[in-house]
């Protein structure tokens, strides 16, 4: 069988998860092609024009998950890669003016105890965060196998909680499964505060800030930062596109094979192996094995077929949690808006419209009947201001992660785009008086819209809801946690594997390093 | 409408209930499947005997059934069962075992190629969800038509006879697993040549609102080739000499087992004959398949116990000295065709080998007092009672 394949590895998707595991497979000796089925390789980390002469990160706007030293090891600056800036601080804006500054060196404006409360809370949850990170870098332990190895990981994951000191350690098992609502409002009092640190917690998730398991969502996405080394977000030059086009630089120069256009329709099975891929167009590719960084459903129930699995399985593939809620909205803008109490220089920050958790609960209210708030909760960027070459002279481009919007809204999307976008410039002018008059062209991606643009299940960004229920060695379902699946030469190394997406690349790593161990 | 009301009928009527009701001497009655079914008629010994010498009517219609239908159907069904369906011709009849992705036995059932891409599936127990779970990406419809068929099961040597009495000519010609199509009366009937009790028998399959008239003129074509209404205790010593499994008594669901290690794959039941890995991936291929490589740790079997005492729910031992306990029987009975006492009993791997001396210990109660019994047992081949005219085409008219 392998004696007529083509490539010792296929991997299918150049999203940032897939260009990452083709260079580590590739550095390792192996000959691999990457299959894109749209023009340019990204998947849903890409800079394209939504206006004439704007240019916006389509999907994802921030980077901030990418282990600097996996960077560093991909040399991606040698192929290209420059940040336009970085530590981003985090503005939370408030309808009454007098916006809050959340920064590394803490809070002005606040009083001392509040300042004092919220170093305590933070200090804390980055200590728990860096004992969870070393999860993320190898494939997660599975319960209950004698596998050493398993064993191995469980006993370090169980030895870096307990080095956290007996206080710590019951203070992390006391708020794990807690919701962040809760423990925001035992520690602090702000609700402009509360409203910025609720958010990152619930942030392309489908649940409010009083889910239980919130707290742990946010541990997970402090865990990722420390993990990258990066405690604040950065701007990549050129938007998330050029990160992605850095990526395939170095998976070129370590040998790989980058095909765009060249949608796979299917993975062919022989004798209960991947053996290769045949493309929309017809053309059949043969491989040692095949690697998928296609969302889980796609890549089983699509390109694989239920008919090559087990049933229970397909079942939990199919039960997978996978319908996203987080919309994009981008503003082609004629000038620099002005936000009410905020100095221009802050205009670069990440600015959040979250100003209580109450507000971000309400507007979750809304996604669990099918519809979508009029006050959603908002985070937004205006990324020409820290990279010039994103708009016209003088205009400017504003991306925004809008909360929560239904993938399958009632009624349908048809009627309720503009309806959608109207709601969201109202609720911005609220903020930013004036903003809507100097729009000149307004893109909003529904859900719904990210699955079909970026060819992701539901339009999740993480491929799968992070939730307690799809985390860590039950993530995406039991049967194919660590990266490898029920089917011998078939592989997961996308957003839907451990630990998720947020353009973070460990998955595609971890995976790398799963394939490079078994085959040796 | 009150609670209570919700409970006023807790199980239903098969739609030969009356004729049960009206026949049943004992007014002894038990569950099946959610429906009332008679466990003995008159007694279990008149109605065993019906089996092997005239003939028997025994009311199948609790049996789950489905309708597997659509362009997918032959797809579906093999990526369900074991067994290559590949092979099914239609207006053939197949036993099947399914299991789930750990290569565990849900259910057997017999599957009934009714055409091109039609398909019924029987099964001692509802089946539905996972029938559902397992068409996600076929192009398959599944209907549950469990109550749009009554079912009837003409077991015994004269049964051949009875039908041809009855009209139905040509029934003859049916080899066992053949399914027709015939009249009764003006009363359409599918006939399988399939049944429990290892015998020559048939399955009749009707309209629910035909199903009294069948009965009827079936017991009256019957009357002088000695048919009787069977219940299911005397068809449970047939099957057991017929070598079938009997869920929830020889194995259990592996969807409901609660506990770790209750479930048993075909390996285990000695139904290594119905797996076809050649045939393409099926659910619990893998797993069963990795089962082969590493041996399993027991296995069902039969045995032939000394004494005339059913070895009911017995365990058993290595040596007479009862120390090292090997494993427990799951079915037991007293042979009235085979003068032997029969049993089938789950046995640690190095102890299924045919011929192996085993020990049974037997509780009897004699007269209120229980005494234990140590006996002898030696492991058989299954099944106990495999008589000719089950098989022969077309059968003696008796």
């Amino acid at each position: 069988m392998s004696g007529s394949a083509e490539y010792d590895c296929i991997v299918i998707g150049a999203g940032h998860n897939g260009l990452v595991c083709a260079s580590y497979l590739a550095r390792a000796g192996r000959s691999v092609l990457v299959l894109e089925a749209a023009s340019e390789v990204g998947g849903a980390a890409i800079t394209r024009e939504f206006a004439p002469g704007f240019r916006v990160s389509a999907g994802a706007h921030l980077l901030q998950l990418m282990p600097r030293a996996m960077m560093a090891e991909l040399a991606l600056e040698s192929h290209g890669f420059k940040l336009a800036a970085e530590d981003l601080p985090t503005v939370a804006l408030s309808p009454e003016g007098a916006p809050l500054t959340l920064a590394a060196r803490g809070l002005v404006r606040l009083s001392q105890a509040e300042q004092d409360a919220y170093m305590a809370l933070t200090a804390q949850l980055q200590r728990f965060a860096r004992a969870l990170a070393p999860v993320l870098n190898a494939a997660p332990p599975r319960l209950g196998t004698s596998d050493r190895a398993d064993r191995l990981r469980l006993l370090k994951l169980g030895w870096q909680v307990r080095r956290l000191g007996r206080r710590d350690m019951r203070e992390l098992l006391r708020i794990g499964g807690m919701c962040v609502y809760d423990l925001l409002q035992e520690n602090l009092t702000s609700p402009l505060l509360q409203g910025a640190l609720g958010f990152d917690a619930v942030l392309g998730s489908n649940f409010g800030p009083r889910a239980p398991g919130s707290v742990f969502t946010l541990l997970y996405r402090l865990a990722a930062a420390a993990n990258a080394d990066r405690s604040a977000p950065a701007l990549p030059q050129g938007g998330l596109g050029a990160l992605s086009n850095a990526l395939a630089g170095a998976a070129r120069s370590a040998g790989v094979t980058i095909r765009t256009d060249a949608p796979v329709r299917r993975i062919r099975v022989e004798g209960d192996r991947a053996v290769g891929v045949t493309l929309a167009s017809g053309e059949s590719i043969g491989a040692g094995l095949v690697v998928s960084n296609a969302d889980p459903k796609t890549t089983f129930l699509g390109l694989l077929g239920s008919e090559h699995l087990d049933a229970g399985f397909v079942r939990r593939v199919a039960h997978l949690r996978s319908n996203g809620l987080a919309a994009k909205l981008h503003l082609a803008l004629d000038r620099l808006p002005r936000f009410k109490g905020l100095e221009e220089a802050k205009l670069g920050a990440r600015l959040l419209i979250a100003p209580s958790l109450d507000y971000i609960e309400r507007a979750f209210n809304h996604s669990k009947y099918g519809e979508y708030s009029a006050a959603p909760a908002i985070e937004l960027t205006l990324p020409s201001v820290r990279d010039a070459q994103l708009a016209p002279a003088g205009a400017h481009v504003l991306s925004a992660v809008v909360q929560y919007v239904p993938y399958a809204l009632a009624g349908g999307w048809a009627p309720a785009r503009q309806p959608l976008i109207d709601a969201i410039l109202d609720q911005l002018e609220l903020y930013a008086p004036g903003l809507r008059r100097s729009v000149t062209a307004a893109e909003l991606l529904t859900p719904a819209d990210i699955e079909r643009e970026f060819r992701m299940v539901g339009g999740h960004w993480h491929h799968g809801e992070l939730a307690l229920d799809q985390f860590l060695m039950v993530r995406p379902v039991p049967g194919a946690t660590q990266y490898a699946t029920p089917l011998p030469g078939l592989y997961l190394c996308g957003a839907g594997a451990h630990p998720g997406g947020g353009v973070m690349g460990t998955a595609g790593r971890n995976a790398a390093r799963v394939i490079l161990a078994r085959a040796a | 409408m009150s609670q209570t009301a919700l409970f006023r009928e807790p199980l239903l009527h098969t739609p030969f209930h009356a004729r049960a009701r009206q026949l049943s001497q004992l007014d002894s009655f038990i569950p099946w499947n959610g429906y009332t079914t008679v466990d003995v008629f008159t007694t279990v010994e008149h109605e065993y005997f019906a089996i092997r010498n005239a003939s028997t009517l025994y009311d199948l219609s609790p049996m789950a059934k489905y309708r597997i239908a659509g362009p997918d159907a032959l797809r579906f069904l093999n990526r369900l069962v074991t067994r290559d369906l590949a092979k099914l011709k239609p207006d053939r009849v197949a036993y099947v075992v399914w299991c789930n992705d750990e290569g565990h036995l849900i259910d057997d059932g017999t599957v009934f190629r009714l055409g091109e891409s039609d398909y019924r599936l029987c099964a001692q127990e509802r089946q539905l969800d996972w029938l559902l779970d397992s068409a996600i990406g076929f192009d398959v419809e599944i209907l549950d038509v469990t109550e749009a068929f009554a079912g009837l099961a003409l077991q015994g040597p004269t049964s051949c006879a009875v039908l041809k009495a009855a009209g139905l000519g040509g029934v003859e010609r049916l080899k066992p697993f053949d399914i027709g199509y015939f009249q009764l009366g003006g009363i359409a009937l599918t006939v399988s040549r399939t049944g429990f009790t290892g015998d020559l028998g048939y399955e009749l399959w009707m309209d629910p609102r035909d199903a009294e008239s069948v009965w009827d003129r079936l017991m009256a074509a019957g009357r002088s080739r000695g048919i009787r209404p069977l219940g299911s205790r005397a068809l449970n010593i047939a099957r057991i000499e017929a070598g079938f499994l009997l869920p929830n008594v020889d194995f259990l669901s592996a969807e409901r087992t609660l506990r770790v290690g209750r479930e048993r794959s075909p390996f285990e039941l000695g139904l290594d004959w119905l797996l076809d890995f050649r045939k393409g991936h099926f659910t619990g291929r893998r797993a069963l398949l990795a089962e082969q490589r590493s041996g399993i740790a027991r296995r069902l079997v039969g045995l032939d116990i000394e004494g005339n005492k059913p070895a009911h729910n017995a365990l058993v031992y290595s040596a007479r000295a009862g120390r090292r306990e090997i494993g427990s029987v799951t079915s037991a009975t007293w042979s009235p065709t085979c003068k032997r006492n029969i049993a089938y009993a789950l046995l640690e791997a190095p102890y299924v080998r045919v011929g192996t001396e085993v020990w049974v210990e037997i509780y009897v109660n004699s007269e209120l007092t229980w005494e234990r019994r140590m006996r002898a047992a030696r492991v058989v081949d299954k099944p106990f009672y495999a008589p000719e005219r089950r098989r022969a085409s077309p059968p003696a008219d008796f």
